[in-house]
């Protein structure tokens, strides 16, 4: 029987690192990967899997971190925003948004990156229909989307044209 | 000299570290030795607080209390007047009233003591209604409920709608509306009687906080410090309310003697902070048979919730924009916010005009209907003009061209041609489709006298190595403050922007440029990083360090050698009021604002005939806004206004019970997603205005004024149907369609 009032090691692949979180089973990943990892890139917005500021990728996979138990995410891989750029070079859909304006107040920056990075890997030739319905699931009050739109079809261009 | 900026899109200067996650937002920041605070509130709307119980099971020793009774100054949030507190200590006067902080450092403990507390209160009548407000059915606040009234008078209202040919009356209303910025508020303080008090946050407006402080702890001035973190959307949200929260952390760390975070989660954030003001606004309008207007009288109340805040202040600007970019002889505005028990309504990005602006632009495409003209036609016979005078007797004197911004809307969306096509389509058709717009002009800066009485300050200084440093206390907080000073300071120095350091908004180290409202920071702050920029130059000029054409390693050099022979290099400016801008309070006449953005927004749109649903298909919008310093950023701001417009127009309902949001979550208040906003087209036609830094003219609050009732002309137009309200939620819209088809 798991006891939820006592710490477990959970032990799984963060931004391509062999990690052991010591967390309540509980927990929300959103929660261990701020508070004990320190990925403090993950933002809360709502706490209740509406606004996707908490994103993270999970086995290859978008998650809503603040729905994630600690517990669930035993043996995964996991990457966050942190874990997007190799080094001090941007990934295209970063670089994008800074060109076409695609980030502004920032907080929602780093879910819908994520989002837009993990898009662009399943579906290289993502359409602007194919991107709204895929960024559907992060919400941002600052933008109207509509340069978060451009900046991920020039990513699409530009990995394309890299690729 | 160095490449031009002006005009061009260049980065954002903070945009690295947002999408690379590294941007550090309060709840980002550490603390050693944190501990968390939470705060307990009122169950009721009104009432008298009879006894506060803790309950037993909690360790209560380890928590820190605070209540009305710790406060060292004044219990107050020092803001226009001195009427709401910071923790009610013998009555409440709204749900989710503040009466006692907790901080502890585990935030779970934490949670279950909140639920542990108990305030017994002796419910009082409360108010939850205009309408009860204004027939003082209980007079809850003052003598007569009115926070505050103006009125509004050109020429003879009553007399020309005597004589009127046609007059034309309507209603229109406008619910409460949520900022949702995506980060919740936060706050994190420390406080000692050693070194006083300093807050770290999210925050528009550092001196505001700063003022509430001084006023709370009763400390002078120089042992408070207000410091803004990275901030995740403000869009009035952040302006009053962030006092509330900083008075809270920093009486929980004065207590406890340990840095205490306070972060709010989006429930708490929604039911507890403030919205726009719900709205409701009468019209009679007197027109010619030929389409003139002859009068137009408004009667215009705002739900001000249950403290004054800001109130006054949104009422101003709803006023003044009530009769819109129109010529005519005769209007007269009435005016009031009246007290009820919710929490207090305050600033949300157009401030009181998005409200008055629906009504009318709804209510001018009936008067046009009224005397057989065309929405278009109508407005084009009574556009203002150079010259001419707004409601408020201010002299139009800027170049101002609204048909040529209609031409250009109307080319661009395809207006005409849609407009005869839709009316010949739609007949027995399921999915109906509609044309609409609205015109629109918004005032920026202070209204009146405000930008006299703010007297705003910028300084700036040259370093060693010829970067300048600008200080001011305008955040940025998504919009853009950090890359449009560093863009007006390098164009006036010649350098890159590159070289231009903002520095952190924090009490401590820079001056009060006033807050960041009001579409005021670009033209008017602007303008003084322009001068400041403009005074380190003139130093090094005449001081014969620097020729009067240079490039950037001479610049870099002149300041060395200034710094080494003279000293520190630095400018400090203060805000001049132009000496022709007269306003008169009493009267409410004069030049409201130093200058206008004037604006034509087309929205067409689709609606469901079952299920009463609309969806915004394209959106146009074009405006002038003076000199356009980034393209890019201006368009975000743009875009992003329309999307809370439309928000605004179709899906952002509050439900309120007793005075209490009951739909205070993001699963049921529903904002725009990716799947539902339109293509946003945006135009800039450019004017530069001669006092703006560059030209440049307000531009923040503008789309939130013309969007809504766009929307809810082209609704009008797709279904018959007489919007009178917004949101235009299926509910609403499936009764008006049953009205129109009955």
């Amino acid at each position: 029987m798991l006891d939820r009032a006592k710490k477990i090691g959970v032990r799984c692949t963060l931004n391509g690192t062999a990690a052991t979180l010591e967390a309540y089973p509980m927990a929300r990943l959103l929660d261990v990967l701020r508070d004990d990892a320190g990925l403090t890139g993950v933002k809360e917005g709502c706490g209740e899997g509406e606004c996707g500021a908490c994103s993270v990728e999970l086995d290859g996979e978008i998650v809503n971190s603040c729905l994630v138990p600690a517990l669930q995410v035993e043996g995964a891989t996991i990457r966050t925003i942190e874990g997007v750029a190799t080094g001090d070079q941007l990934h295209a859909v970063q670089q994008a948004f800074i060109t076409y304006g695609g980030a502004q107040c920032g907080i929602c920056t780093p879910g819908m990156v994520l989002a837009a990075v993990n898009l662009l890997k399943r579906n290289p030739h993502a359409t602007e229909t194919e991107i709204r319905a895929g960024l559907s699931g992060n919400l941002c009050r600052c933008t109207g989307y509509t340069k978060i739109f451009a900046a991920v079809m020039a990513a699409c261009r530009d990995m394309g044209s890299h690729s | 000299m160095a490449t031009r900026v002006i005009g061009k899109s260049v980065p954002r200067k903070e945009g690295r570290e947002k999408v690379t996650g590294r941007a550090k937002y309060v709840d980002d920041l550490k603390f050693p030795g944190v501990i968390f605070g939470v705060t307990v509130r009122s169950p009721v709307a009104r009432g008298r607080i009879l006894g506060i119980h803790f309950e037993p099971g909690i360790q209560w020793d380890e928590f820190t209390v605070v209540t009305a009774k710790d406060i060292p100054g004044k219990n107050c949030i020092a803001l226009l007047i001195d009427d709401q507190p910071c923790l009610a200590a013998e009555f409440v006067n709204h749900p989710e009233e503040p009466v006692v902080l907790l901080a502890h450092p585990d935030k779970y403990l934490l949670e279950e003591a909140r639920h542990s507390v108990r305030i017994e209160v002796e419910p009082l009548p409360a108010i939850f209604s205009m309408d009860d407000s204004l027939a003082r059915k209980h007079v809850i606040w003052g003598t007569d409920n009115i926070f505050k009234s103006y009125q509004v008078n050109k020429g003879h209202v009553e007399h020309a709608l005597r004589e009127a040919e046609v007059i034309v009356e309507g209603t229109y209303e406008t619910g409460a509306q949520e900022q949702l910025y995506i980060e919740p508020q936060g706050m994190i303080a420390q406080a000692n009687t050693e070194e006083g008090v300093t807050v770290w946050g999210s925050l528009q407006c550092p001196y505001y906080i700063h003022k509430a402080l001084v006023v709370l702890f009763g400390l002078p001035k120089d042992r408070i410090r207000v410091v803004q973190a990275e901030t995740g959307g403000g869009f009035g949200g952040k302006e009053e309310y962030p006092s509330m929260i900083a008075g809270h952390a920093a009486l929980l760390a004065w207590k406890s003697g340990k840095p205490v975070k306070i972060i709010y989660d989006r429930a708490e954030d929604m039911v507890a902070t403030t919205k726009r003001h719900p709205s409701r606004t009468t019209h009679r309008t007197a027109v010619t048979r030929d389409g003139k207007l002859v009068a137009i009288d408004i009667d215009f109340t705002l739900d001000g919730g249950a403290y004054e805040t800001l109130s006054p202040v949104v009422l101003s600007r709803g006023t003044i924009h009530a009769a819109g970019p129109y010529r005519c002889p005769n209007v007269r505005i009435r005016s009031r916010v009246v007290a009820t028990n919710a929490p207090p309504h305050g600033a949300f990005r157009g401030f009181g005009a998005p409200q008055s602006v629906f009504a009318l632009e709804r209510h001018l495409d009936r008067v046009a209907e009224a005397v057989g003209l065309a929405p278009d036609e109508f407005r084009r016979r009574n556009f203002i003009q150079q010259g001419e005078t707004i409601a408020v007797g201010q002299v139009i004197h800027e170049k101002v061209d609204m048909d040529r911004l209609m031409d250009r809307a109307f080319e661009l969306s395809g207006y005409h041609e849609k407009h005869k096509r839709f009316e010949a389509e739609n007949p027995g058709k399921m999915i109906r489709k509609g044309i609409g717009f609205a015109s629109f002009f918004h005032g920026a800066g202070f209204t009146g006298s405000g930008e006299e009485h703010l007297a705003s300050e910028v300084a700036a200084e040259a370093t060693r190595d010829g970067r300048v440093r600008v200080m001011a206390a305008s955040t940025e907080m998504g919009q853009g403050t950090n890359t449009i000073f560093s863009q007006i300071a390098g164009e006036t120095l010649g350098i890159d922007q590159e070289q231009i350091e903002i520095v952190q908004p924090d009490t401590a180290n820079v001056p009060n440029s006033g807050p960041t409202v009001a579409s005021r920071t670009s033209m008017i702050v602007g303008k003084l990083v322009e001068t400041a920029a403009l005074e380190i130059r003139a130093k090094l000029v005449t001081g014969g360090y620097l020729p009067a054409e240079y490039n950037a390693a001479e610049f870099a050099e002149a300041c060395r050698r200034y710094l080494d022979r003279t000293g520190p290099l630095t400018s400090f400016v203060k805000y001049e009021h132009p000496r022709d801008l007269f306003w008169d309070d009493e009267r409410y006449q004069g030049h409201a604002y130093g200058a206008y953005a004037w604006a034509v927004y087309v929205a067409e749109v689709s609606v469901d005939m079952r299920t009463a649903e609309a969806r915004v298909d394209d959106f146009v919008a074009v405006q002038e806004v003076g000199k356009v310093i980034n393209p890019v950023l201006a368009a975000g701001q743009i875009e992003g206004g329309v999307a809370q417009g439309i928000g605004m127009a179709l899906y952002e309902n509050v439900v309120w019970q007793e005075g209490r949001m009951v739909n205070g979550q993001m699963t049921n208040y529903i904002m725009p997603t990716s799947m539902d906003v339109p293509p946003i087209r945006v135009f800039f036609e450019e004017n530069p205005y001669e006092r703006g830094p560059a030209g440049a003219k307000g531009i923040g609050e503008l789309p939130l004024d013309g969007t809504a009732p766009a929307i809810a002309n082209a609704i009008a137009h797709a279904t018959g149907a007489n919007i009178t309200r917004v949101p235009v939620t299926p509910e609403v819209l499936s009764e008006l369609l049953e009205s129109v088809h009955a």
